[in-house]
């Protein structure tokens, strides 16, 4: 089992977490295009290699954080 | 992932030097028993590898089930035979090799039941029309319901199914309890069965065999298979495709098909054509082989688990992906632990039972559950990819479909459904309530 650094409890099992997606940016939802929407709601870089993704800490400390991970081998980025 | 010290692997062991171009002999009882008996018994080989053309008709990236079979159809009812297929590593070793090999069509949308019963039939009469056995075995296939919601999805796609033509219908515990006697049927469990979804026509197959089979019947009809050979970059000019670059040099083509699973989104980012897809690994686990005890798949969506038992004995057992993206093929021990639980709840007697190994495939999973097939912006690059954890079984319609698609430059009516633009005018195929754990 992999371990995740949370930022507010340190490192703990993947498990405690739940995945919330990468990170892809909002638009703007009063001037968005469908286009715009359907991207946002349904396109993902999906990359093998280094992205950048949020995750939420559901059996520790219940707060969302983002973090880089490397989804070829799971290795993590110790949060700055 | 190379095909160990003989280079790529065929399906036989290594002999001396490749076939000749050509109709490979026959199999058959005769052969089987010819070559039993010559003092030095080799085998030809199933296929040829031929050099690296430096244009091709029609390049597949891919050399798991789905390319295989499109370029087998391509030949065989097409006529298009100057295709090449292209694989990283050796054929069969991704998706197609991973899978629990289950075959049924009783899907949630009209759509998905036809489309996976075309399947089911072409299956049917593969190992004739290819006269390689990929020994199909029709055992029955049940879903449990272990709650109201799941009985209620049962019944709808039950309904869904017999409109369709296909055998399907809802029984209640004592049924299941004469079908599968070991299963765990009374009311003391935590999650107590109410019922299931029965489905005779379903069954599982040779996954290696179906690969095996379709290359051997492509390579016949002058397909050429290029294994360990990795696609480097596609060339796009004018939104059109002209060439594919690889690690062993580039080939100028006009047509292009994306037949992967896992690298679906790194194939397509080559030809600039985004997709809705994000991977998952998913894991499964075989035991030791035992006597045979049980003739029908059993899955539970609620328990997040699917067992059914080889001819050889052993029982294989399946899961839902992994709760996040990853390409990582590394096993879990965790995923072990559940499974385990998850088995013995539905079986107790199991629990002496041992795990010989496990593995992982990755699953490009897409919000609908249903693939994403067809032409795409890109004149010329296709895909046939978003398999999810539903590809093998849909392997024959899939090859059947993406040969006319690309031979006659028309999506046929059976894929209609699964075109690329769908995510853009909400034309969702939602088959989450049948394909989620529902192999």
């Amino acid at each position: 089992m992999i371990q995740l650094p949370c930022p507010w409890c340190g490192p703990r099992n993947v498990s405690e977490f739940r995945y919330a997606g990468e990170v892809t940016p909002r638009p703007q939802p009063a001037t968005a295009t469908p286009e715009q929407w359907r991207r946002y709601l349904y396109v993902r870089r999906n990359p093998r290699g280094w992205t950048e993704e949020n995750w939420y800490h559901s059996a520790g400390c219940r707060q969302f954080f983002k973090l880089r991970r490397d989804t070829d081998s799971n290795a993590v980025e110790e949060p700055r | 992932m190379a095909g160990g010290n003989n280079g790529p692997s065929n399906g036989h062991p290594s002999t001396n030097g490749h076939r000749k171009p050509g109709k490979p002999p026959r199999y058959s009882a005769f052969s089987l028993l010819k070559h039993g008996l010559a003092p030095r018994a080799e085998w030809p080989r199933a296929w040829r590898s031929p050099a690296l053309q430096p244009s091709y008709d029609v390049v597949i990236i891919g050399g798991g089930v789905h390319g295989l079979a499109t370029a087998y159809y391509l030949a065989a009812n097409h006529g298009i035979t100057n295709v090449a297929v292209l694989d990283k590593g050796y054929l069969g070793g991704g998706g197609s090799g991973r899978n629990t090999a289950i075959l049924r069509s009783n899907y949630l949308t009209p759509e998905g039941v036809r489309f996976y019963d075309r399947s089911m039939r072409l299956y049917e009469h593969l190992a004739a029309d290819l006269n390689f056995n990929v020994m199909f075995s029709r055992r029955g296939h049940l879903t449990l319901a272990h709650n109201d919601s799941s009985l209620r999805t049962m019944r709808w796609r039950a309904e869904v199914n017999k409109l369709q033509g296909v055998d399907s219908e809802v029984i209640g515990p004592e049924e299941i309890a004469k079908l599968v006697p070991y299963l765990d049927t009374s009311t003391s469990t935590r999650y107590p069965i109410l019922g299931a979804l029965y489905h005779p026509p379903g069954g599982i197959i040779r996954h290696d065999a179906v690969v095996w089979g379709y290359a051997r019947g492509a390579d016949s009809l002058g397909v050429h298979l290029h294994q360990n050979t990795e696609v480097t970059g596609i060339d796009v000019a004018e939104d059109r495709v002209i060439g594919v670059r690889t690690n062993r040099g580039r080939i100028a083509t006009r047509n292009v098909v994306n037949c992967t699973a896992g690298w679906s989104s790194v194939i397509s980012d080559m030809a600039g054509v985004e997709l809705p897809v994000q991977t998952s690994p998913l894991q499964a686990a075989v035991t030791e082989p035992v006597r045979p005890f049980l003739d029908t798949v059993v899955v539970s969506g609620t328990l997040h688990v699917y067992v059914s038992q080889t001819d050889r004995g052993e029982l294989v057992f399946g899961a839902s992906v992994d709760p996040f993206t990853s390409y990582s093929m590394r096993g879990s021990l965790e995923f072990v632990e559940g499974l385990a639980g998850h088995v013995l709840e539905l079986m107790p007697a199991l629990s002496k039972m041992r795990l010989l190994r496990q593995w992982a495939g990755l699953c490009d999973m897409t919000p609908d559950y249903s693939p994403i097939m067809g032409a795409t912006p890109v004149d010329g690059f296709y895909v046939d990819v978003g398999w999810g954890t539903y590809g093998f079984k849909a392997g024959p319609v899939s090859g059947e479909a993406m040969a006319e698609c690309v031979a006659t430059q028309r999506t046929p009516e059976i894929i209609a459904a699964f075109h690329p633009g769908r995510f853009e005018t909400g034309q969702l195929v939602g088959e989450k309530g049948a394909a989620a754990v529902g192999h």
